[in-house]
């Protein structure tokens, strides 16, 4: 099945299991979606179940906060990524200060899902990832998805979640096909990044869409690279990485996002300041420039780091051992 | 007439319970609010407590009467100017102070501070230190309440600087398409922050704003029990059969300044005089003399209720403080539900 089916795969087997589990959110009932990731459950499940809500995120984002916190397990759909902007509140001061504000008394079982990222040509205020809203608050778990059979593993997961949890899923991937496995053995424990390739060369943390175009470059170029998709980018899984950079002495952060502020620096600081002296090359990162994401298809597919961008990177570290420049610097483009 | 509301040996639940059919205990916990933040603001003044407080003197009636008009299964959403609804629902005064003390004993472990007190036995979330916040989440208990078909209320109180705040005008909107049993409760106390209405707001009316969204409002005078228990009391009876939400509009004057920090020079001649003269403590004085009461009992009613304050005071300054580790915990929710759960 498709990426995006495998959504609706999750949440529909979370609300047969799960009476207290419902969905709401812009065009997700008589619709469908816009990404057509809720076909079908206003049927199965009925309006009451399966809400369309106005356009306002500060208020439905806020109610799944408060119906969570009073029994229900909600699931909001925030139809683009940016959207959240407007209710980061809710999530970011309200949903996840709950538990702490009431010495553990309350829970706030709420899923946000939001689809991210660029290479469907949405443009700059259309195609962020955006991690960094949400990666810097304890309480506040966050994941992102990457196969068909993950999406459906992480989101199920996700939703029987005690704490809130935000699930950023790759636009870019929604028809993406792939078996799926539905049902416990489906399921993807949060917490736990996954070891996409064993290897010993090099270490590759990635997630999200970059994974694909990692394992291509690594396919590629022939590096016996270790790739870890991170999955859960809060609280990251660091005993994975770790331990893997602990045997392979290097380590490559490929993420969808601007260089400055990115996920990956997180991995790079930990990861150096625990490893530091067994590392056999700097730590780096492959981004995308600091610039927005731009519209038209010759340079959206520049902005994202293509598989033989990741490959022109990774050989010229594992051959010299030094850091390279990003192709912007080399043309001259950027610092 | 004793101080048995005020006492330190009951439970948040009774001490919510006795105001719904005592109009002496009703009086009786006015007077604890007010002796409570003249207090809390005298410890401020002393540097005994730090960070700041926000206090809502002159608007006592409308938490009592609040309370007094709902069941403790029934949901709060709140303030930062939350002490006097906190008391009024029926949290105890030692658990409020030592959470403004930040003592290990207060109602989120001294985590919180004066900004966010709570009380999952009354329904009160912790309160809301961001203007607007609490009225989707009073929405959505409103909706975990219809979607399963109780007849549980959530009540949203903020005051008149919220209705300028796009999470209000979001909220009724929904609130109204989905008829959420919710009471929308504006304490209109005229200043936000430091302003005024006037200087924010192009109306001074804000119950008119219900109109926007189809939604029945009410207006009353928030300094008078009687006549706020009775509006309340409509509006919470609408959303409990199933007639959906009502904005009720209360007017109040806040006496004391924004925050610790401001001293209100901003207001009008006369202004704080003129709601003086309409203090609901006043009226609930006259009150109770009215129903029988010699001036020299209700003086004598006040007076214990302020000695009992001084020992709850006394009480929580020799509580300890609590440990570093405390502020690692309850932070993370478990990842993955337990079995069985």
């Amino acid at each position: 099945m498709r990426f995006r089916q495998a959504i609706v795969a999750a949440l529909e087997d979370e609300m047969e299991a799960d009476p207290s589990v419902m969905v709401m959110g812009e065009d997700i009932a008589v619709a469908g979606g816009p990404f057509k990731t809720s076909e079908g459950l206003l049927d199965k499940f009925g309006p009451n179940r399966v809400r369309d809500t106005p356009i306002s995120e500060m208020a439905f984002t806020g109610a799944g906060v408060g119906a969570a916190i009073a029994g229900l397990r909600p699931v909001i759909e925030i139809m683009f990524m940016e959207f959240l902007g407007v209710a980061l509140d809710q999530l970011v001061t309200g949903a996840a200060k709950m538990h702490y504000l009431s010495k553990g008394a309350l829970s706030v079982p709420l899923t946000v899902r939001a689809s991210v990222g660029s290479g469907t040509g949405f443009g700059s205020q259309h195609s962020q990832t955006l991690e960094n809203w949400v990666t810097a608050t304890p309480g506040l778990t966050v994941v992102t998805m990457s196969t068909p059979q993950n999406a459906y593993g992480i989101l199920r997961a996700a939703i029987q979640s005690p704490g809130p949890t935000m699930v950023l899923e790759p636009r870019n991937l929604y028809a993406v096909r792939g078996e799926v496995q539905r049902g416990a053995a489906g399921l993807v424990q949060l917490g736990r990044a996954e070891v996409v390739r064993p290897g010993t060369a090099v270490t590759i943390v990635t997630m999200g869409q970059m994974r694909t175009a990692v394992v291509e470059s690594v396919e590629a170029s022939g590096i016996d690279a270790e790739i870890i998709d991170l999955i859960t980018l809060a609280p990251w899984d660091r005993a994975t990485v770790l331990e893997s950079v602990a045997k392979t002495h290097r380590l490559v952060v490929v993420e969808e996002a601007p260089e400055s502020g990115g996920w990956g620096s997180e991995i790079v600081a930990a990861v150096t300041r625990e490893l530091f002296s067994s590392l056999s090359a700097a730590p780096f990162r492959i981004t995308t420039p600091n610039v927005p994401v731009p519209y038209s298809k010759a340079l959206e597919s520049r902005y994202l780091p293509q598989p033989d961008e990741i490959a022109r990177q990774l050989t010229q570290y594992q051959s010299t051992g030094t850091v390279p420049a990003p192709w912007w610097v080399l043309e001259g483009l950027s610092k | 007439m004793t101080d048995t509301a005020l006492s330190v040996s009951r439970s948040s639940v009774e001490r919510r319970r006795v105001l719904a059919d005592d109009a002496t205990a009703r009086l009786e916990r006015m007077f604890e609010i007010r002796g409570f933040e003249e207090r809390l603001n005298a410890l401020f003044a002393t540097g005994a407590i730090h960070g700041t407080t926000h206090l809502a003197m002159g608007q006592e009636a409308l938490a009592v009467s609040l309370a007094s008009e709902l069941r403790p299964t029934d949901l709060v959403t709140a303030t930062y100017r939350g002490h006097a609804m906190a008391l009024a629902l029926g949290m105890n005064p030692r658990a409020v102070l030592a959470e403004i003390m930040g003592k290990s004993e207060g109602s989120t472990g001294g985590l919180g501070g004066s900004m966010h007190v709570s009380d999952d036995d009354i329904g009160l979330l912790p309160t809301f230190a961001i203007v607007g916040a609490g009225l989707p989440v009073a929405a959505g208990a409103a909706l975990a309440f219809q979607y399963r078909g109780e007849d549980s209320v959530a009540v949203a109180v903020f005051g008149d600087g919220a209705t300028n705040i796009g999470a209000f005008h979001e909220s009724l909107n929904l609130a109204s398409i989905w008829k959420l049993p919710v009471v929308f409760l504006c304490d209109n106390n005229v200043y936000g922050e430091y302003s005024r209405i006037n200087l924010t707001t192009p109306i001074e009316d804000l119950h008119l704003r219900a109109a926007s969204y189809a939604m029945p409002a009410e207006v009353v005078d928030g300094m008078d029990v009687t006549a706020t228990r009775a509006a309340l009391a409509r509006a919470i009876e609408r959303a409990r059969t199933g007639g959906g939400p009502t904005l009720v509009e209360a007017k109040t004057y806040r006496f004391a300044g924004h925050s610790r920090a401001d001293t209100a020079p901003y207001r009008p001649a006369g202004e704080l005089e003129y709601w003086q003269e309409r203090d609901p403590l006043t009226r609930a004085r006259e009150e109770l003399v009215a129903g029988g009461a010699t001036v020299e009992q209700v003086a004598d009613l006040e007076r214990s209720v302020g000695a009992a304050l001084d020992e709850v005071i006394e009480l929580v300054e020799a509580l300890p403080d609590p440990v570093v580790a405390d502020m690692f915990n309850n932070i993370w929710s478990p990842l993955t539900r337990k079995a069985g759960s």
